[in-house]
């Protein structure tokens, strides 16, 4: 299946061979779990890992907490305060779940930021590029849909403006609209087909995480520095690489060990600290709360969507700003298109890094304006960051491709990771991956 | 020719497959799109009647019809004065959105119910992404939508702020002290 030569599985005993003959799928399980990875990988590689833990803690704790939710409008709030209160362990379900959101957001900024910097959306990567982004609409939707089935005032406010959004398609949004609220306004009708879907996609998210290993498995995985990994022999492969087992699943599992210290920190010290006291209340269709805002991983494009309060054209500013937003996404998806330069780490484009910076910085900026009310500068802060946003995509990747001139790249990952790792610390033992595997092949 | 004649058959009856196949698939599919939308029940338009004999000048109900707010408001002197007082070049949107009389343009005497100006009945609905408007807020003395910041004036229409139009009026007939909605 990968394109790097490595050893494949070999059933010794004689049930593996039977089961072999009949269902390879210790062999899958084997080479995709000693696929070769670049030996130089950093600390920016391990959120996939982290990504995979979050969908696993979602659907657990979203399965345990179906059997004591109960998805009618009279009885939704209830029913969450019902497993908050009543429920054993439940309150610690309701909040793993409720922050294991934050944390998957938190870990797919990273994992995006991670792949926009060191080129990991370029040739032959875009497939994986844009399953990602398939996967992260997907996770937006399942957040969003989530989010209204406690049945709180921002439950509500937030599925009325979001719903909203369609609505302002011209032509058919209204039909549109009615199609996907079942009905004039947000109600129970509304709740239950949100509750089906948010129950459906994170499997279908499932599905696409496979593809997504699949097709990265097949490239092989990108490098920070970006060099591909020599593949004309396997002693050659060998220098590149380590196996994924043992070597990066236990640093990634430190990494995971680490990062949900903290994560625990916040479930049982402060679980509310990312959402909001409205959503305590129960819902009300008539009457909207002072400050609508979103959950903080949607606030960057929020701002987007209402940085445009003018008209263009015939084209009004609600239905622009609709544009803008899912725009916004739209543009990161075809990233691999648009970016011209043939280096493909952020590591060896001086005035790359730059602009890159500034998109991270302008990312945070947007979070802010996202979570202000509508006023003041906050408009105007809006807008230039959705300004600079698409002048990232559209008009720096593609023009830094021709002006850059990039600094020199190793030749290989071999050499890019003995410069960090000197080749005569081989003695003290600090380094004998290369050796005890480049060894038996010689 | 006996072969291009088979040919031909074969041909037809590839296309022929496919089409009942794309035919059936999406007469199995419809249903489910369907599904989605509004049941019996949520479509049977009903029609309420508001008693607004205990609705003093200067104050504002509000009651829930086809699940969103209806605005209803007893208007003072110098919320009706400051209303009529506009100028149409002034309003982002022109157009009267009154169900009652369609197409007219977004002057107060077209926006109200009768003809002193008094009672304002409008879908309490901000016509940007469907917040309910703030009373006796914003700007122009009207309503405010906390949401993204628009602004209507005493007349429900659409001054300042992303909104694209004015606050629509529902069909409405009022007979004494009695309104009925729909």
């Amino acid at each position: 299946m990968a394109g790097i030569p490595h050893d494949r599985y070999e059933p010794r005993t004689k049930s593996e061979k039977w089961l072999h003959r009949r269902l390879p799928v210790i062999g899958l399980l084997y080479d995709t779990l000693m696929i070769p990875t670049p030996k130089n990988l950093n600390w920016m590689w391990i959120w996939g890992i982290i990504l995979t833990f979050c969908l696993a803690l979602q659907i657990i704790t979203g399965v345990v907490l179906v059997m004591h939710y109960t998805p009618h409008v009279d009885h939704a709030f209830d029913s969450v305060e019902h497993i908050m209160r009543n429920v054993n362990g439940g309150w610690a379900m309701r909040y793993l779940h409720m922050n294991g959101a934050s944390l998957f957001f938190v870990a797919v900024y990273m994992h995006i930021f991670r792949g926009l910097y060191y080129g990991s959306y370029k040739e032959p990567r875009e497939v994986t590029w844009i399953i990602g982004m398939l996967i992260y609409l997907l996770m937006m939707g399942t957040a969003f849909m989530g989010y209204v089935l406690p049945w709180g005032q921002m439950s509500f406010w937030g599925a009325t403006v979001i719903t909203g959004l369609f609505g302002a398609i011209p032509g058919i949004g209204e039909v549109l609209q009615t199609w996907l609220l079942g009905g004039p306004a947000v109600d129970n009708y509304t709740l239950n087909r949100f509750f089906s879907l948010h129950y459906l996609l994170p499997f279908v998210i499932v599905g696409l995480v496979a593809v997504h290993i699949w097709a990265f498995h097949t490239t092989g995985n990108n490098n920070p520095t970006g060099v591909e990994v020599r593949r004309a022999s396997k002693a050659e492969a060998q220098k590149d690489t380590v196996p994924f087992w043992p070597y990066y699943v236990i640093k990634d599992l430190f990494a995971l060990a680490v990062i949900l210290a903290v994560f625990v920190a916040i479930v049982g010290f402060m679980p509310n600290y990312l959402g909001h006291p409205d959503n305590y209340i129960e819902a009300n269709p008539l009457a909207t709360p002072a400050h609508i805002v979103p959950e903080w991983y949607f606030l960057p494009f929020y701002a987007v969507l209402r940085a445009i309060t003018f008209d263009i054209l015939f084209l009004d500013a609600k239905f622009l700003g609709v544009l803008a937003m899912f725009g916004a996404i739209a543009v990161m998806a075809i990233a691999p298109w648009l970016d011209t330069s043939s280096v493909r780490s952020g590591k060896y484009r001086p005035m790359f890094k730059v602009f890159f910076w500034l998109l991270v910085l302008d990312f945070l900026i947007l979070t802010w304006a996202g979570s202000q009310p509508a006023e003041g500068i906050v408009p105007l802060v809006s807008l230039l960051g959705t300004i600079y946003w698409f002048a990232y995509f559209l008009i720096v990747l593609p023009l830094l491709g021709v002006i850059e001139k990039p600094l020199p790249q190793p030749e290989t990952i071999e050499d890019d990771f003995d410069a960090h790792y000197p080749p005569d610390m081989k003695t003290d033992g600090t380094r004998s991956v290369g050796d005890a595997q480049a060894t038996p092949a010689e | 020719m006996a072969e291009e004649v088979s040919e031909n058959r074969r041909d037809f009856l590839y296309v022929a497959t496919a089409a009942t196949g794309a035919i059936v698939t999406a007469s199995a599919v419809w249903p489910l799109i369907n599904q989605m939308n509004p049941s019996a029940d949520v479509q049977a338009l009903a029609s309420i009647d508001v008693d607004l004999s205990a609705v003093a000048p200067g104050s504002q109900i509000t009651v829930k019809w086809l699940g969103k707010p209806v605005f209803i408001r007893r208007r003072t002197k110098k919320e009706i004065e400051a209303a009529r007082n506009v100028d149409l070049s002034e309003l982002p949107d022109p157009i009267g959105r009154n169900d009652n009389r369609p197409g007219e343009p977004a002057t107060d005497e077209n926006r109200t119910l009768d003809e002193s100006g008094e009672w304002l009945v409008m879908m309490g609905v901000c016509t940007h992404l469907g917040c309910v408007p703030l009373g006796n807020a914003g700007d122009f003395g009207g309503w405010f939508c906390p949401c993204h910041g628009s602004h209507y004036d005493t007349a429900g229409r659409i001054r300042k702020g992303p909104a694209p139009t004015n606050m629509p009026v529902p069909t409405a007939v009022l007979n004494g002290t009695t309104l009925t909605l729909g």
